[in-house]
């Protein structure tokens, strides 16, 4: 019991951080019908700028490496960029594709990665950096006294899933409790009707895609002190791609439990399966589970109907 | 005024059907032809032939088999790689485990294998659309990725996981030196597009479109939509699987798995994309487009940078590259979203009124 309790854990831990880079997929869908391949890139480009800031401004000013003040100024430097990127993509990419395909808008975001993972690289070196916010990285030892050796859990994934939790939820008061939200949500329910009552579609666009650029950073941050900030990290992406077509392209709470059943499902598969197969099957198991899901349910868990008109 | 079709009059069937309806486009496509089996391999030099013909050709032959299911069926696929991998793994295999099997026979066996994987995995597709499905074909590409490194067997327990073959050769002549190559990879690509072309135009390929255009119609008007999508599956990836056998046997030589990684599925979707979707003329454009730029870009930047005065290592350059490479393709998609094959046409058009424009 106790070993599969521990999988089961840390496949929810995982299955958290998995929900918020799903997180960022979901709001610009949501809002723009743009499946933004990007994330991952953004990601990445968010914890280069974090990790450099951080780096930079404690050798600038003075203060202590990986102190409260450095890593706030840091992200307060690396939160304007990734403004600075959406509000770029914005003008200088979505705007001029509006009315689009589908595809042409997804290959336009692969076009964006690309030039992300470039531009970063360039900009802040392609070493592997790290970011140290005081996540505490000793295990912690649960229910001791029900189990022998009782179920060993990682401080760190601990915080980083409360952070997830919270961040989702501050994300859920944004959207349904302020007037922005509600324009957020009615560009995404329809974008003509949206706009004929006046909201500004390219300023709304902006802002979905600094959140999801916050969501990016928040990513990149916990990933980043978790593997190192690196070119990997952009891979990581793939790994929510599952996630959100789980959960359903168009759903919040689907990406967050899409999330969880992917990282337990994974975990499990692994440490069950796994040995069967010759092991490493993490890499496609999420993504035959989807299919698998997919197959039941077209558009994912949560996903809006989809109903065809002639 | 040289590009008119007034005053060519069909007095047959045969006539009206054929490909090229058009006497210029004929000439054109037989000069074309013409200059590509005769004239390139004698001119050309080796580092022009190994470097970028072949890899052209044989992205185009992948970029044309990826066209019919994106650009003529309507499914995204972002599976491509692992189906060009199939090929390679299966041709490989049946070379290896049966001495003396023809090249040609292998390379058919290839696109077999991709075929029926094609197919398998596309099965989702009767349920699944859009972005659903493309996500979905990752599950393809993670998921041979995997297959091609974890399962020994595949590789012939080779140690160091990469595969090799060599002394190719096609009915008795050697395929060895570039030219040979060149010619060997013209044939067949010369081959598969005729092939596409006659598939497309007939009612298969009109089936095909009609899904894509719009499945539900389609339903109705009695197409069904099990067959057209399948079947577009299956020809795309019985092409891919050839293009991906060709890619390891031809250009490669020796491989590993990650020569068909995601990326590929992605640069084959670019061609495709920037092409023209639904295109034929398109996949060969894109090819060459996405096949040409690194290595322009490589000798580009360095050669830039010399020049200003900076020196620029090679990390950077592979930076930039990726950088350029990313606005290049949202810079075309913005200004052409239909791709070359659309100024082809639209070129072709305005001949058609040359010099007179009214």
């Amino acid at each position: 019991m106790g070993p599969f309790l521990e999988t089961l854990l840390g496949g929810l831990m995982t299955g958290m951080l998995y929900s918020l880079i799903a997180l960022g997929f979901v709001l610009i869908f949501k809002a723009s019908g743009v499946f933004n391949f990007a994330q991952g890139a953004m990601v990445l480009f968010a914890a280069l700028a974090m990790a450099r800031f951080s780096e930079w401004i404690s050798r600038g000013i003075g203060v202590p490496a990986g102190g409260w003040a450095a890593n706030l100024l840091a992200f307060a430097v690396a939160m304007a960029i990734m403004v600075a990127v959406a509000w770029l993509i914005e003008k200088l990419v979505l705007g001029k594709l509006v009315n689009q395909e589908g595809i042409t808008l997804l290959m336009a975001t692969l076009g964006i990665a690309y030039f992300l993972d470039g531009f970063g690289q360039t900009l802040f070196g392609s070493d592997i950096y790290k970011i140290d916010v005081g996540l505490p990285k000793d295990p912690l030892f649960l229910f001791e006294n029900t189990f022998q050796g009782g179920v060993l859990v990682n401080k760190e994934e601990l915080y980083a899933a409360a952070i997830a939790a919270a961040l989702v939820a501050l994300l859920a008061l944004f959207f349904q409790k302020t007037t922005t939200g509600r324009a957020l949500r009615a560009v995404a329910d329809d974008h003509q009707a949206a706009q004929s009552i006046g909201i500004p579609l390219n300023r709304i666009w902006v802002i979905v895609w600094s959140v999801a650029g916050f969501v990016a950073l928040v990513a990149g941050i916990i990933w980043g002190s978790k593997l190192g900030v690196q070119f990997s990290l952009s891979l990581v992406a793939l790994k929510a791609l599952p996630v959100v077509i789980l959960g359903g392209l168009t759903s919040v709470p689907g990406a967050i439990i899409g999330g969880l059943i992917i990282g337990v499902g994974e975990k499990l598969s692994e440490i069950y399966i796994g040995p069967m197969l010759g092991g490493g099957i993490e890499i496609w198991f999420a993504y035959v589970m989807a299919l698998f899901f997919l197959l039941v349910r077209p558009q994912g868990l949560f996903g809006e109907k989809i109903i065809d008109r002639v | 005024m040289l590009y008119r079709e007034n005053g060519q009059f069909k007095t047959g069937y045969a006539e009206d059907q054929q490909i090229f309806p058009i006497r210029q486009d004929r000439i054109v496509i037989l000069v074309l032809v013409a200059v590509a089996f005769l004239a390139v391999p004698l001119l050309a030099n080796e580092y022009l032939l190994r470097a970028i013909l072949i890899p052209f050709l044989i992205l185009s032959l992948a970029a044309l088999g990826l066209n019919v299911l994106v650009g003529y069926c309507g499914q995204i696929s972002l599976g491509t790689g692992a189906f060009m991998a199939v090929g390679a793994y299966a041709a490989y295999n049946l070379q290896v485990r049966i001495d003396g099997t023809p090249l040609l026979v292998s390379l058919l066996f290839g696109g077999f294998c991709a075929t029926v994987a094609g197919v398998v995995f596309g099965i989702p597709s009767l349920r699944i659309k859009g972005l659903y499905l493309a996500v979905a074909t990752l599950a393809a590409q993670f998921f041979f990725d995997w297959a091609f490194l974890r399962i020994k067997w595949f590789t012939n327990y080779a140690a160091s996981g990469s595969v090799a073959v060599a002394d190719l050769s096609a009915f008795g002549l050697p395929v060895v030196t570039p030219v040979q190559k060149y010619l060997f990879c013209l044939s067949i690509v010369a081959l598969c597009a005729l092939l596409v072309k006659n598939l497309v135009r007939g009612h298969v390929g009109r089936e095909w479109m009609a899904i894509r255009d719009m499945d539900v119609a389609a339903a109705v008007i009695g197409i069904r939509p099990v067959y057209a999508k399948l079947s577009a599956f299956a020809v795309s990836s019985f092409i891919v699987g050839i293009a991906g056998a060709m890619w390891g046997f031809v250009y490669l030589g020796s491989w590993e798995p990650s020569a068909f990684s995601i990326d590929r599925s992605f640069q084959l979707l670019f061609m495709v994309i920037i092409g023209g979707l639904g295109s034929i003329m398109g996949s060969f454009f894109g090819a060459a487009f996405i096949v040409v730029l690194p290595i322009v870009l490589d000798r580009l930047l360095p050669a830039l940078g010399a020049g200003v005065g900076l020196h620029v290592d090679t990390a950077t350059v592979s930076h930039v590259v990726l950088m350029i490479y990313g606005s290049l393709i949202v810079f075309f998609l913005i200004v052409e979203p239909h791709g070359l094959a659309r100024l082809w046409s639209m070129g072709k058009e305005k001949l058609r009124l040359w010099p007179f424009p009214h």
